[in-house]
């Protein structure tokens, strides 16, 4: 008896060795390769700084965004402008403004273009998505009808070029940052609507759905409780590749003279489309904004990327 | 003198930042001129793995390799990527699993005939068309002229399978490797694809080293046959040997796990418990061992040595075979047999049944 | 193929209808309408009713439609506010330049692209690799007209290599006999009008390219990786083929399936891309027009522009249609 444990002891033993780690979820297991991605964890220290700089700079900022504090200097320079210095760590802009204050405080509103522009993307999109991948997958013919008018319409609005889009809803509203919001989310809409129904497509021709309405699951059930739960990591990856377009975008549209005029508030975007007329005197005034909106949309297309690749099992390995 | 010596080959993943894995760990067979070689195993085991290293299409980076493989005189893995491209096609030629992902989508059957010819032959343009008609229909597709000019999504699959056998034996290789040839394919269409290649094997004298987990595929096509666990072969020996007296455990439980005619109505199959992940490492020991209905203490010292415990030229590498009763010299071996008693006795009565 | 693009073709009806409709629906909703518009906004309510029965606003929508959609069809898009001229005519002055550019930069981003993302996924990981990838994912982060400002600040303001602003430097322009400046000098025989041409495209071309460029060597990249690991490449391999054999005609042409869709719609964003890009270069094409028709609030030109682009976008798709089915057997046969 003795030997046949120890036999059975030294088989355990060795096996031990052999341990793989098997049945991680999906998630836990994509969340373990994101930790191991550098290109995530460098996105996701960009944006925790820039959310951190979002939220405490308006706080931190040493001077008034909007007052015209060295108005005289700037003036009496005569488009000299005035660089990087001690107490204006940016230098000033044409007005005389602290360029430094104005790049933390336009951080929060670049964060909330690109948030609620994506929001509105996601949620309109989302809704629109479901609404026509649940009549494709399970509507019979009739909502395969549904579907497609939809997805004509949906077509048509990726056929315009985004910024065009924006454009035209611009002009509509009027100059303003609920405007540029809009219009930027507008666009993004038919991106999540697209990426949705496709998922949910892909899953509702999967066997578990297939074996769910064989046994006579209720279509509403289905959908809620199989199909959309399986389609959601996509569109949490385009989620947080469509924050950067959408910083982007809004950058586009303060550049042809559609973003929030009310200097008080200022926002990167603007902030660059003010620096152009100056560029070749002060280019770094312009360069500020710039390599802010850069780094930040970097990171949101780093982390993107990254999780795409997390979330996508060809690419295991 | 065999065609090909294949001596201790080791293969082992590994790149950047990954713990090291052996997918074949020192298998050493050999194959015949005109000889049908049978690689048998469970998926996993590494029997594509070396037939890959073979032919020398292993990436470069990430993956070791030990051991020879000598062919006509050259050392197969030790060949500059120049020379082993010059004989692959040529000299050494492969058929893959399935055959619909095996050919190119957007290429017609034609050009990818004619290639091979062109690379390896010198033909060009009108004999190189002809020729390759030719090759289809030795290989037993109805109207070759017509389907050169097709796509492989036009083909039906035991057609496809067909038209990479063309490719193949094209340059009328020394030596031919099927991995899994018939594994995607409907069972009468294996059961064509499996006389072709036998017909194709005799006309031509190519030697053919087969790769299959199908007991069947074996017993109709091989001449020698190596069982292959985790990465090593655990046992060999010519068919009929092999099937008459299946001796290592695993072989033993192999051919106990098929279904067969003359077994008794209603007698339950008997499947090799586990899975190949329940291994040890062949360092420490016998990695059939986890699995395995009678291992000893003696089985988890060490890797086994492969020895006759039969007969000449039946190579088993187990401390404990199965053995008849009568020959058992083996005291642990003859005290499984017929171990009734032992705790084992519900496998036992199975190996009773005569092979 | 007569079929597929007259069914195309077909589909584009649906879609411009669709379009008309939001457009209308959009001219409608301006702020203060059409007579606003063009009246601005201190006009007397008067004048906006004389205006309105001028335009005929006075009437039913679905007659107003109705006249919008048969404008339209005529290909007659109106009147530019700003410069008083018909919309189309305008538009067919400056497209040739905005062709030009786009041709440029597409020319450009292709023949970087490709080759750059088919080496990275050849040398997977390794350095040219990293720099491809991490250009690229900088690439579609640095905003068009960003870009375009250095460009220009370094290589033309400071290094004085590139043209700053223009199509040609007045006085060496080429007689115009197509529009197409380039073009032009080499019809004509003044081909140091084309050199100066192209020396004025280069800047606008790279920068308009950035996108392109940074998305095809992804696309590129990621197909190629795909389709080496495929299994017909390895049969490939497995015949011993010649490297080029195996390259053009096993992976490259398998793995240009998705970078000419690519391509095609990248074409399209081009146009869009082409407004920030002509107006930091003061590049006199549609995109420039378009820049200052947006600042004029010049609603005639900008309705036509939006059709223009829908109709050139369902164009390029079709051509990418067309394209597809000549390289993939698969889908020729339905």
């Amino acid at each position: 008896m003795s030997t046949k444990t120890e036999k059975i002891d030294r088989l355990a033993s060795l096996m031990q060795q052999h341990e793989t780690t098997v049945g991680a979820s999906l998630w836990r297991e994509a969340f373990r390769r994101l930790k191991a991605s550098k290109m995530a964890v460098i996105g996701a220290a960009i944006i925790g700084v820039f959310v951190v700089v979002a939220i405490v700079g308006p706080w931190v900022a040493p001077h008034s965004p909007s007052a015209q504090i060295w108005r005289g200097e700037v003036l009496v320079n005569q488009g000299e402008f005035v660089g990087a210095r001690g107490e204006n760590w940016f230098g000033l802009d044409h007005l005389g403004r602290d360029m430094f204050s104005r790049f933390l405080v336009g951080a929060r509103q670049t964060l909330l273009v690109g948030v609620v522009s994506m929001l509105i993307g996601l949620v309109v999109g989302a809704l629109i998505g479901v609404a026509s991948g649940a009549s494709a997958t399970l509507g019979g013919r009739a909502g395969q009808r549904v579907d497609n008018v939809i997805m004509r319409f949906i077509d048509m609005m990726l056929s315009l070029p985004s910024l065009l889009l924006a454009v035209s809803i611009a002009a509509v509203m009027g100059q303003s940052l609920t405007t540029v919001m809009i219009a930027v989310g507008v666009v993004q809409i038919p991106i999540f609507a697209r990426l949705l129904r496709g998922s949910m497509l892909a899953q509702g021709g999967s066997d578990y759905v297939l074996a769910a309405k064989a046994l006579g699951v209720r279509k509403k059930r289905i959908v809620l409780t199989q199909i959309l739960p399986n389609s959601l990591s996509p569109v949490i990856v385009q989620a947080t590749l469509s924050l950067a377009t959408a910083i982007i975008e809004a950058a586009a549209l303060s550049y042809l003279g559609l973003g929030n005029p009310d200097p008080a508030v200022p926002e990167w975007g603007v902030m660059l489309s003010q620096a152009q007329r100056f560029f070749d005197n002060a280019p770094m005034m312009a360069v500020y904004p710039a390599v802010g909106i850069i780094i930040t949309a970097l990171g949101f297309t780093l982390l993107g990327e990254a999780m795409r690749e997390a979330l996508d099992p060809k690419l295991r390995g | 003198m065999p065609l090909l010596t294949v001596d201790e080959l080791t293969v082992t993943f590994g790149g950047r930042g990954r713990t090291p894995s052996t997918a074949v760990d020192g298998v050493s067979f050999t194959v015949d001129q005109g000889q049908v070689v049978g690689l048998v195993g469970e998926s996993g085991c590494g029997k594509s793995v070396t037939s890959l290293a073979l032919m020398g299409l292993l990436p470069s980076k990430g993956v070791a390799i030990g051991g020879r493989a000598d062919f006509e005189g050259e050392d197969l893995l030790a060949l500059s990527p120049k020379r082993i491209r010059d004989m692959r096609g040529s000299q050494l030629a492969m058929i893959f699993q399935d055959p619909l992902s095996s050919l190119n989508p957007v290429v017609p059957i034609g050009v990818q005939v004619t290639e091979i010819l062109q690379r390896h032959r010198g033909m060009k343009g009108e004999a190189a068309r002809k020729e390759a008609a030719h090759l289809l229909d030795r290989v037993g597709i109805p109207d070759p002229t017509r389907r050169l000019k097709e796509y492989p999504h036009q083909l039906s699959g035991g057609m496809r399978q067909r038209a990479l056998i063309a490719m193949a034996v094209a340059c009328a290789p020394r030596l031919l490797i099927a991995d899994e040839p018939t594994t995607a394919l409907d069972v009468t269409i294996q059961a064509q694809i499996l006389e072709l290649l036998k017909e194709l094997v005799d006309e031509e004298g190519t030697a053919l080293l087969m790769i299959t987990h199908d007991l069947g595929v074996v017993a109709g096509l091989c001449d020698q046959v190596n069982v292959l666990y985790a990465g090593r072969a655990v046992e060999s020996a010519d068919r009929r040997e092999l099937f008459a007296h299946p001796t290592h455990p695993y072989a033993h439980g192999l051919l106990g796990s098929i279904p067969r005619l003359d077994a008794p109505r209603g007698e339950p199959l008997s499947p090799i418990r586990g899975s190949i992940n329940d291994k040890i490492a062949w360092a420490d020991g016998c990695a059939f061992a986890p699995r395995c209905d009678h291992y000893t203490m003696g089985c988890l010292t060490g890797t086994p040595e492969l020895t006759a415990p039969r007969t000449e030229g039946h190579l088993v590498r187990c401390v404990n075979p199965v053995l008849p009763q009568n020959s058992a010299e083996d005291s642990d071996g003859a005290e499984d047999s017929d171990g009734a008693e032992d705790s084992d006795g519900a496998e036992d009565a199975e190996k009773e049944v005569p092979a | 193929m007569l079929r597929l693009v007259v069914r195309r073709l077909l589909q584009l009806i649906p879609t411009l209808l669709g379009l008309s409709v939001l457009l209308f629906l959009w001219l409608n909703r301006l702020p203060g309408g059409p007579a606003s518009a063009i009246l601005g906004e201190r006009a007397t309510e008067a004048e906006v009713a004389r205006i309105n029965r001028a335009l005929g606003l006075d009437q039913p929508v679905y007659v107003q439609y109705g006249r919008f959609l048969k404008r339209i069809f005529e290909l007659d898009l109106g009147t530019s506010v700003q410069t008083g001229q018909p919309v189309w005519d305008e538009f067919a002055v400056r497209f040739p330049a905005t062709v030009e550019l786009s041709l440029m930069a597409m020319a450009i981003a292709i023949a970087v692209g490709i080759p750059l993302g088919y080496l990275a996924a050849k040398r997977r990981g390794g350095w040219l690799d990293v720099a491809a990838v991490s250009g690229s994912l900088v690439g579609i982060c640095i905003p068009v007209f960003f870009l375009a400002l250095i460009l220009k600040g370094i290589f033309a303001v400071n290094l004085g290599i590139f043209p700053s602003y223009g199509r040609f430097t007045t006085g060496i322009d080429a007689t115009s006999v197509t529009g197409f400046a380039v073009l032009d000098g080499i019809l004509t025989g003044e081909f140091d009008a084309s050199w100066d041409a192209i020396m004025h495209l280069v800047l606008p071309a790279v920068t308009l390219a950035s996108i392109p460029l940074a998305v095809i060597v992804r696309m590129t990249r990621a197909s190629v990786l795909e389709v080496l690991g495929e299994d017909y490449v390895r049969t490939a391999e497995s015949k011993g083929l010649q490297k080029r054999v195996v390259r053009a005609r096993h992976v490259l042409r398998n793995a240009m399936l998705p970078v000419i869709t690519a391509v095609g719609l990248l074409t399209g964003s081009l146009l869009s891309g082409a407004v920030l890009t002509e107006s930091v270069f003061s590049f006199n094409g549609i995109g420039n027009f378009i820049r200052t028709a947006i600042d004029a609030r010049d609603y005639p030109v900008l309705v036509g522009f939006i059709m223009f682009i829908a109709m050139v976008y369902v164009l390029i798709n079709l051509l990418v249609d067309l394209a597809y089915s000549l390289i993939d057997p698969r889908v020729r046969v339905h």
